[in-house]
């Protein structure tokens, strides 16, 4: 008798701790980010699709189409194809497309690139209709986000 | 019978109507909000200013819902049994004083209407489990009646004390007799019986028990299982029974609020009004849903258990100890 009453007592009381939290909780400030009216920026480190990097000097892409990086890719999402121009020294890419359906964002492209001509977005804000709209072709990106 | 009085019984019955009809839909906004301010998030914010306009897009989309009838249920009852769920509801509305003269029909054995229509409730529900002809609502129709047979025991107790302390069923007498401050509340009458806030705590679980409120209410179990007694309902039959779950909790506000909280008195003996009623009755329904969103649902055992052994018992010396006490004082 005096047990359960003392466990009725200790059970009401330890009710009254939990309604205590969550009327502590209650008056802390939201952590929600209102999504599509405001987003948080991504961290340094975060890994979006490839993009080639552009040199500040020329305002082309750092890529010399050794094809290292499409040998590297372990699942073969990478078509890199070039040619050395008059008056150059180095080779320069003429097609640089990314199958992004296939990408498993190893980085290893970006690793092994001789020349840092490659590195990750932050873009996440990925969507399409179909399969085409995540084959990008690199070098018309950096092209036209030049301008 | 004065000729004002057909007007004021159909102003009283628009009034009902529009009290549970605005409640029920703005209830479901104050959970939402409530639940969100507990876990820390925003809750709806895209309709209307910080999401006012919500219970209304979430009516018309119910409403634009097709009520699916399954094949093989009993069509009537089917059909029947969220009009019984919400109507009783309905009913007790119109004896419960929310004011000193605001009353659609006070009758002397109020007490006694309100409690025989709040048990209508658990039939309509099985009715529903049943009509289904879906063997997750019945298992769950036949949950839910256990549970609320085995609440109405001790909430039946808690009241019958009390109507030993106060000698009347007239809800607006009960809540004359608290007037002056919240000492004389019967919450806190103990020169009657000093166990009046054990008898509150007693009466407000079974309260929750009885609508079907969380931690009790496995019956539906929205997170787990699909919808209880509700699992064929589409559309707007599911939105009346939605419904129903907020009237009733209000009329089970209400009913707390007269018997315990003093009704429309005011608790520092300053201008009696509408105005605590409301106040008294909407701090109740708060402190429903604070409570869902605070505790885990129990197992059906345990709040079986709770009922059986500890709620039966303790509201059974209560009613023995008040007795005892009337026949020694008040001889």
């Amino acid at each position: 008798m005096k047990n359960s009453l003392g466990e009725i007592v200790r059970g009401f009381t330890s009710l009254l701790t939990g309604m205590r939290v969550t009327l502590a909780q209650s008056f802390k400030p939201t952590v929600t980010v209102h999504y599509p009216h405001e987003s948080l920026k991504m961290p340094a480190r975060f890994r979006g699709h490839i993009e080639l990097v552009r040199d500040p000097e020329t305002g082309q892409s750092l890529c010399i189409a050794c094809k290292s990086c499409e040998k590297a890719c372990p699942s073969n999402c990478l078509f890199v194809e070039g040619l050395k121009r008059e008056g150059e020294k180095r080779k320069s890419p003429t097609q640089f497309s990314l199958d992004f359906t296939k990408c498993s964002l190893c980085g290893s492209c970006v690793e092994v690139c001789p020349t840092d001509a490659l590195r990750f977005t932050r873009n996440y804000n990925l969507a399409g209709t179909d399969k085409s709209a995540f084959l990008y072709d690199l070098l018309k990106r950096l092209q036209t986000e030049g301008r | 019978m004065s000729l004002t009085e057909p007007f004021r019984l159909l102003a009283f019955l628009l009034g009902t109507l529009a009290f549970v009809g605005f409640n029920a839909a703005y209830l479901v906004l104050v959970e939402r909000k409530g639940a969100a301010r507990i876990q820390r998030r925003p809750g709806p914010t895209e309709v209307g200013y910080a999401g006012l306009l919500q219970p209304i897009a979430d009516g018309i989309k119910l409403l634009s819902k097709q009520l699916i009838v399954p094949p093989g249920a009993d069509a009537t009852l089917f059909r029947v049994a969220p009009v019984l769920v919400l109507a009783p509801a309905l009913m007790c509305l119109a004896t419960i004083p929310f004011g000193e003269s605001l009353v659609a029909r006070n009758i002397n054995v109020g007490l006694v209407m309100v409690f025989a229509f709040g048990s209508i409730n658990v039939m309509a529900i099985m009715l529903g489990g049943w009509a289904s002809r879906n063997k997750y609502a019945i298992i769950s129709a036949a949950r839910i009646v256990s549970q609320d047979v085995a609440y109405e025991i001790p909430m039946l107790l808690v009241v019958i004390t009390l109507l030993m302390i106060t000698g009347t069923m007239d809800l607006q007498e009960i809540v004359r007799q608290q007037a002056g401050g919240f000492w004389n509340w019967n919450l806190f009458r103990l020169s009657a019986n000093p166990l009046m806030p054990v008898t509150f705590v007693i009466f407000y679980i079974c309260m929750l028990a009885e609508t079907n409120r969380a931690p009790f209410d496995m019956a539906e179990a929205e997170s787990e299982l699909v919808a209880g007694a509700f699992t064929e309902y589409a559309g707007m039959g599911f939105g009346v029974f939605f419904m129903a779950e907020y009237a009733n909790i209000v009329v089970g506000c209400c009913v707390a609020t007269l018997l315990f909280l003093g009704g429309w008195q005011s608790p520092i003996g300053l201008w009696p009004g509408v105005f605590w009623f409301l106040v008294k009755m909407y701090a109740l329904v708060f402190s429903v849903i604070w409570i869902r969103w605070t505790f885990p649902r129990t197992q059906f055992y345990n709040l079986l258990n709770l009922s059986w052994k500890i709620l039966i018992p303790v509201s059974l010396f209560i009613l023995l100890l008040s007795a005892v006490m009337i026949k020694i004082f008040r001889v």
